[in-house]
């Protein structure tokens, strides 16, 4: 059956491997954004030195295999409930901002490189190899603001309104010291393609971008709390001033929706940490795009290896840390981390323009 | 059946045309917010065609900077101001002639120069998304417009700044 797919001409071949690729990480999106719910509950469990939910398992047996039917509990509480819409929001911005938020989640991980290749070396693991790939990146996260300040502005009540205002204020300047973060990553690479970001690591633990540049990794990592609206730098949904913040009126599915915009955001940014700083698919001792199915297959386990443990870092601070005051918040984005990546930058623009001379 | 390219091309304009004509005029609603949500619609609509001429990197920085920072900072100046009385306002005559007027005159300056100038039949991949290239031009090129550029960018922020805080020391 796989043999005849040869001969199709390049075009359909493309197609058919494109439309493969996005379905499969789509999919693997989702999986993991459930796992991650179950995963985070446990987490915060064992940190705060309680059980946590063990008990879900397959239905009408006793096999309970860590609470991992908790996902399916999960999914299906969100399904079921009613769904309501109070009669004061503004309809057609309230059904849209979950799904704005959705939709830019899920975009970024079209440029990941996720693997090598499976053994075919015209056929690369990545969705879309562009080549201003981080570019596309930061345009696609700067669209995600809209779903969060709709969703405000569409509750049309007082604590949504105040949670879209905050997160359209923190996102932006976030979004800054982020951009700023990167571009010494791209003046070492001397590209903007993601898949030559991964090329100039592969040659093992010690090429990682990650050493060379530490104080971009910072940023970039806290820079990242605050675009995903985690804890500690989660304002624009902080409970004890803001009730639910902007999704406080929404219920049902169309809640489920931002609540898997954020943990898909949140593996994007842990794609694109592990992509940036941290060798992307390349295991620690390095290697050379796969040239058989089973390297290939390796290559992708590493890549999903490490954004699990980005990701089990994302929910360790989250239980660890407390929130920060929204003042101190903006202050620490315009007042310190701007100056500190503008710094970097020309640091690193020195060190590179004397190392070519 | 004409090639995909072309068909892309059609979509993006007619989308970019519409979005644009009920930014400025919506026949169903004159509420602020959805003409700045339809004016990012343009801005998207037009980085499609800008991918559709191979130029990944302004269709990117169009995103980025338009749709993504300065449309965000619209939408939040609106949300801020409440503008009520907007969405009462109806469309005066005076504003239509003169919008009419500027729009003529702007599609005789494009007539002028697209008739004179020679269509290029083909761009290619071979320019595709040379951001390198770009630098070059505007840092040896035009260095001195670009930088009087960032030098009036520098002006207006002070100047912000100084009209926010009325009470400077």
């Amino acid at each position: 059956m796989f043999e005849s797919v040869q001969y199709w001409d390049p075009a359909a071949q493309f197609v058919l491997f494109s439309a493969l690729k996005i379905l499969v990480v789509f999919g693997v999106t989702l999986v993991f954004v459930s796992l991650s719910v179950v995963a985070e509950r446990r987490v915060s469990a064992w940190i705060q030195d309680r059980v946590g939910p063990n008990r879900v398992g397959i239905p009408f047996t006793n096999i309970r295999f860590l609470g991992l039917g908790q996902m399916l509990a999960d999914g299906l509480k969100f399904l079921l409930k009613e769904d309501f819409t109070p009669n004061y929001v503004r309809t057609v911005y309230f059904w849209l901002a979950p799904a704005i938020t959705l939709i830019p989640a899920f975009l970024t991980l079209a440029v990941i490189p996720f693997g090598s290749t499976l053994g075919n070396p015209n056929n690369r693991m990545v969705i879309a190899n562009l080549n201003v790939g981080i570019l596309y990146t930061f345009g696609v996260v700067s669209l995600g603001v809209y779903g969060i300040v709709l969703a405000g502005y569409a509750s049309n009540s007082k604590y949504p309104f105040l949670g879209g205002i905050r997160s359209s204020a923190q996102m932006i300047s976030y979004e800054i010291a982020m951009g700023l973060s990167v571009i010494p990553i791209f003046l070492l690479v001397g590209s903007l393609n993601l898949g030559d970001v991964v090329g100039y690591q592969s040659g093992g633990l010690h090429t990682w971008l990650v050493w060379k540049q530490p104080l971009a990794f910072f940023i970039f990592l806290i820079a990242a709390f605050a675009e995903t609206n985690r804890l500690p730098f989660d304002m624009p949904e902080s409970e004890s001033e803001l009730i639910g913040g902007y999704h406080t009126e929404y219920s049902s599915m169309k809640f489920a929706l931002f609540f898997l915009g954020e943990y898909a955001n949140m593996i994007a940014s842990c794609s694109m940490m592990v992509t940036l700083f941290f060798g992307g698919w390349t295991p620690p001792w390095g290697a050379e795009a796969a040239t058989t199915l089973w390297a290939g297959l390796g290559h992708l386990a590493c890549f999903l290896v490490k954004v699990i443990g980005m990701m089990l870092l994302f929910i360790w601070v989250r239980w660890m840390l407390p929130r920060f005051r929204y003042d101190q918040l903006m202050d620490l984005g315009w007042r310190r981390f701007i100056p500190i990546a503008l710094f970097n930058i020309l640091v690193t623009a020195f060190v590179v323009a004397l190392w070519q001379r | 059946m004409p090639p995909l390219t072309d068909l892309l091309f059609y979509v993006f304009a007619g989308l970019t045309l519409v979005c644009g004509f009920l930014c400025v005029a919506n026949p169903f609603s004159r509420n602020p917010v959805t003409s700045a949500m339809f004016l990012v619609l343009t801005i998207v609509s037009m980085a499609g065609l800008f991918i559709l001429l191979h130029a990944f990197f302004l269709a990117a920085v169009q995103i980025l900077v338009y749709a993504g920072a300065v449309m965000v900072l619209f939408l939040f100046v609106i949300m801020l101001l409440d503008l009520r009385e907007e969405e009462r306002r109806r469309i005066r005559t005076f504003t239509l002639a003169t919008g009419a007027l500027i729009v003529m005159v702007i599609v005789g300056l494009l007539v002028r120069v697209l008739s004179g100038a020679a269509p290029v039949r083909q761009t290619g991949p071979e320019v595709e998304g040379h951001t390198k290239i770009l630098g070059r031009i505007l840092l040896e090129q035009y260095v001195l417009p670009f930088e009087v550029l960032s030098l009036l960018l520098l002006v207006a922020m002070v100047g912000v700044i100084l009209l926010s805080k009325k009470d400077i020391k």
